[in-house]
């Protein structure tokens, strides 16, 4: 099999919902992927979209965020392209640790780890205007 | 134009028992709709800071709403209470666990456990050790 969907959205959060969707539909037919890595998948997306949609919004950039899926015989690829202006994932400070009362002070930094723990693969890659997010999950060998 | 915010809900359930006040949370808690759970938080860690909540009704809870719970332990601490979760479903635990928030809250495995006032229950890391409930 070798499938590929594409989507645009406005760079508002109420699409997550669309996209979230559309990804769990094309990984779950068949189904491709087992009910568990299926909602795997439909987080990790969720997270991406909604750095881009942050980030589409930090610098308000109306222009849409990319999402493309690609199927193929042995994983499942989504890439979200945004046009945020980018940002460099190595920079990012850690966390402090979680027995640490000074993590309490931190809402924000969670995505990225959730998308590493989600996913099998994770890129971040820095763009001219923006940045590509590349998901990937493995499909269990059939047979 | 269309109201895009409007379009995105989560629902809040909001009663007091065992002198808890316990919030059940049903819907996708994201981006969209972390904002509305959010501030029903803070409103609620204020007023009575002994907060139960039960995520039970989630379907998805993304880094944004992982954050609000964040924001509504600390509140509720600072103001003399604290903040539990519900969660008796293993896929949300192993999302707690996956970003280490399972050392930072008190996580019980059902509504009834969590109003008994007996330890906390934790039930982190369940992905992998086959100790998941059917």
């Amino acid at each position: 099999m070798n499938d590929s969907i594409e989507l645009e959205i406005p760079p508002h959060a109420a699409f997550l919902d669309v996209v979230r969707t559309v990804i769990a539909t094309t990984a779950g037919i068949d189904p491709l992927l087992p009910e568990q890595r299926v909602a795997d998948l439909r987080l990790a997306v969720s997270e991406a979209c909604a750095n881009a949609i942050h980030a589409h919004q930090r610098v308000h950039c109306t222009d849409t965020v990319q999402v493309r899926c690609q199927v193929e015989d042995t994983r499942i690829t989504v890439e979200i392209v945004d046009h945020g202006g980018g940002f460099d994932p190595d920079a990012l400070a850690p966390l402090p640790a979680a027995t640490d009362p000074a993590r309490l002070q931190h809402e924000r930094g969670l995505g990225i780890p959730l998308m590493r723990a989600l996913t099998d693969e994770l890129d971040i890659r820095p763009l001219d205007d923006g940045t590509l997010v590349s998901l990937v999950l493995h499909l269990p060998e059939v047979g | 134009m269309v109201d895009y915010a409007r379009l995105a809900v989560v629902a809040v359930d909001v009663s007091e028992r065992a002198g808890r006040t316990v919030v059940t949370v049903i819907g996708d808690v994201d981006l969209a709709t972390a904002p509305d759970l959010r501030t029903r938080l803070a409103d609620l860690a204020v007023r009575g800071p002994h907060l139960v909540v039960d995520l039970d009704g989630v379907d998805l809870l993304d880094s944004t709403g992982l954050g609000v719970l964040v924001g509504a332990r600390r509140r509720a601490r600072q103001a003399g209470g604290d903040l539990a979760l519900v969660c008796s479903e293993g896929r949300l635990a192993d999302l707690l666990a996956a970003t280490d928030l399972d050392r930072v809250f008190t996580v019980h495995r059902s509504l009834a456990e969590a109003l008994s006032g007996e330890p906390s229950a934790n039930v982190r890391g369940l992905r992998g050790r086959g100790t998941q409930e059917p």
